[in-house]
């Protein structure tokens, strides 16, 4: 058996908008094995978004079966899932989504102080922000640092926790192209140096093609390419 | 889920919008303020008022005349009700008795007059209650007997018409006209539940029904106070009296045509007015607390709109709902909780003002600041912020990850 980490089979997921339903996903199956990087790739409307909530565990699938790091957890309760994420996806967004009050340390904790884990936690977000190279900026708050040392801290804040899968929804969307570059290649370096799973989701084709894999959504269901 | 990090976090949150927790603050300051000085003072007044009841004598008993509204015609007390209550063999519980009449008079001494309140007394009188000389001696007597002019001075009376409150013995004043050589002066009492007992003059009992206050029949008495032998002699002492009147007064049973009040019943009257005020005067006050709670309710609700996103990220990392949930609370629950502690000193001081004021304006009034009553007010308030932060911290806790996370 392949060692997946993430595996979908048949996944639907309808939204109700009043009498309409909205067919996000149609019956979509992806597997992505450990140590991969991925990119999806797809236009607005295609599910793409969708998918990414629910690989990252923010929703669940109307239907179908979704395992993360082989727990099936399409069926989890509210607080079920978000122990889940706690302790399995990282997430970095396009926006860093960084707490503005609070300082580069504080946000990098973040994460340990849902998860129960009070030992070693300073060294721990001291350590996640040593792999990004923010070591002198620890006492920083998210408004004294730039784009790009913000989205550092965002990734050290997803992979303080040691998760299953970093989710990168267009990591580099709100940056400039040197920065945007630097961020991708940390992201790799970090998939080369300990063999996270990273799965990006972007509209840039120029970041899909530097993953090993994309994977093309369109109308809700994967579309092979070869 | 830490609740030493949870505190921080509120802090700091609380600190970041200094102006809006600061004005939400001041809601709550005023309500528990409000709370705290009205509760302590309304103690301290209690207490004032109970004072000076028990300063008139725990043995003492007060026969008026009437009883309920129902009972007609009732009729007066009289001397006779009075000389029967002094009998040992009907009354053996009695100790003193001292009928009084009393009434408004113009007093005067040379060009200076002032309008007092006159007592017609027995000799027994100073025996019953008490009064003291400051110099001169009591009406005895012979002063009754002989329907004598002579009058003892309050000292504020003394003050007004004299300009000073010794050496006044063997002067001579007039009361509505008439000419009176004043005996003594009565030593100073302040105010009690009887009103100012300084600002009187006393006569002769005789002196008052046959000249100043006459009344019909001419052995009408206004009021019988009584002394028991004791504070534990005071019920047989009312039974006793009760019978005796009855008897003269030929009452129906159960048609009682005066009233007999103990000092007991003032104490139980006074305890329920001041009771009941501080009650009301603290619902009042309390629903300013409550107008702050609302306003706690009012920043929650604007905090949890503003950070959905926020709560959407902490949702993401991991948070559970109980763990937002506790978050807010406990941000609410400290704005309410600084809001307590200021306002319980602000009470505190303004009941402390208050008693000052009254004490330099001679009416001694000490607030009592209780315990419970710091207590309550901590528990109130904290309650409140718990109650008005429920719903706005619910909120938060139940807004979808995927929702608040896409909120612009």
């Amino acid at each position: 058996m392949d060692d997946w980490v993430i595996e979908a089979k048949d996944l639907t997921k309808v939204y109700k908008m009043g009498e309409i339903e909205v067919h996000a996903l149609r019956g979509l199956s992806v597997q992505i094995a450990r140590g991969e990087i991925v990119s999806i790739m797809g236009p607005s409307g295609s599910g793409k978004s969708t998918l990414m909530n629910i690989i990252g565990c923010l929703d669940r699938p109307t239907g179908g079966e979704y395992f993360l790091d082989r727990e099936r957890v399409s069926d989890l309760k509210d607080d079920q899932l978000a122990s889940i994420r706690n302790q399995k996806v990282g997430f970095v967004f396009q926006t860093f989504n960084l707490l503005p009050r609070a300082t580069a340390l504080s946000n990098v904790e973040l994460p340990m102080r849902y998860s129960g884990n009070k030992k070693n936690r300073k060294k721990r977000a001291l350590s996640a922000l040593e792999a990004v190279g923010l070591s002198d900026r620890v006492r920083h708050r998210p408004n004294e640092l730039s784009g790009g040392q913000q989205q550092r801290v965002a990734i050290a804040r997803a992979l303080v926790n040691e998760p299953a899968i970093i989710l990168a929804d267009e990591p580099t969307g709100n940056l400039d192209t040197s920065s945007g570059d630097e961020i991708m290649e940390l992201l790799l370096s970090l998939n080369q140096d300990h063999g996270t799973t990273l799965v990006i989701v972007t509209h840039d084709p120029e970041i899909a093609s530097q993953t090993g894999r994309v994977i093309h959504i369109l109308d809700g269901v994967v579309e092979e390419k070869a | 889920m830490n609740i030493g990090q949870s505190f921080i976090e509120a802090l700091e949150s609380v600190s970041s919008n200094k102006m809006r927790s600061g004005l939400t603050i001041i809601g709550i300051v005023i309500g528990v303020a409000a709370v705290i000085a009205i509760i302590s003072l309304g103690r301290g007044a209690e207490g004032t008022i109970i004072g000076s009841i028990q300063g008139i004598g725990t043995n003492l008993i007060f026969v008026f005349r009437g009883g309920s509204e129902e009972v007609l015609n009732p009729k007066p007390l009289t001397l006779g009700d009075a000389a029967a209550m002094s009998d040992i063999f009907q009354a053996p519980s009695v100790a003193g008795v001292a009928p009084i009449l009393q009434g408004d008079v113009k007093v005067s001494m040379g060009g200076e007059s002032t309008n007092t309140r006159i007592v017609g007394v027995t000799p027994d009188y100073g025996m019953v209650r008490n009064s003291k000389m400051a110099e001169g001696e009591f009406i005895n007597e012979e002063h009754v007997l002989g329907q004598a002019s002579v009058v003892l001075l309050g000292t504020e009376v003394a003050q007004d018409l004299f300009d000073r409150k010794e050496g006044l013995v063997g002067e001579t004043i007039r009361i509505d006209g008439r000419p009176f050589r004043v005996i003594g002066v009565l030593e100073s009492k302040g105010g009690s539940s009887f009103g100012n007992e300084d600002d009187q003059v006393m006569v002769p009992l005789s002196t008052a029904q046959t000249r100043l206050l006459r009344r019909s029949p001419s052995d009408r008495v206004d009021t019988i106070i009584v002394q028991a032998f004791d504070s534990k002699a005071v019920p047989q002492a009312s039974e006793e009296i009760s019978f005796i009147l009855r008897t003269r007064h030929r009452t129906d049973i159960g048609a009682d045509d005066f009233s007999i009040l103990t000092q007991q019943d003032f104490l139980d009257t006074a305890q329920t007015i001041t009771g009941v005020l501080t009650i009301f005067l603290g619902g009042i006050a309390a629903i300013s607390l409550l107008v702050g709670g609302i306003g706690i309710m009012n920043i929650m609700l604007v905090s949890v709109t503003e950070r959905t996103r926020e709560i959407g990220l902490r949702k993401a990392l991991g948070a559970r709902r109980i763990d937002i949930l506790f978050q807010f609370l406990t941000e609410s629950a400290l704005l309410s909780m600084i809001g307590g502690i200021i306002g319980i000193g602000l009470g505190a001081l303004i009941s402390l003002t208050v008693g000052r004021i009254a004490a330099a304006s001679d009416t001694p009034l000490t607030p009592s600041i209780g315990l419970d009553t710091v207590l309550l007010a901590t528990l109130f308030s904290a309650a409140v912020g718990l109650f008005f932060g429920l719903y706005p911290a619910n909120r938060a806790s139940s807004l979808e990850p995927v929702e608040a996370l896409r909120y612009e």
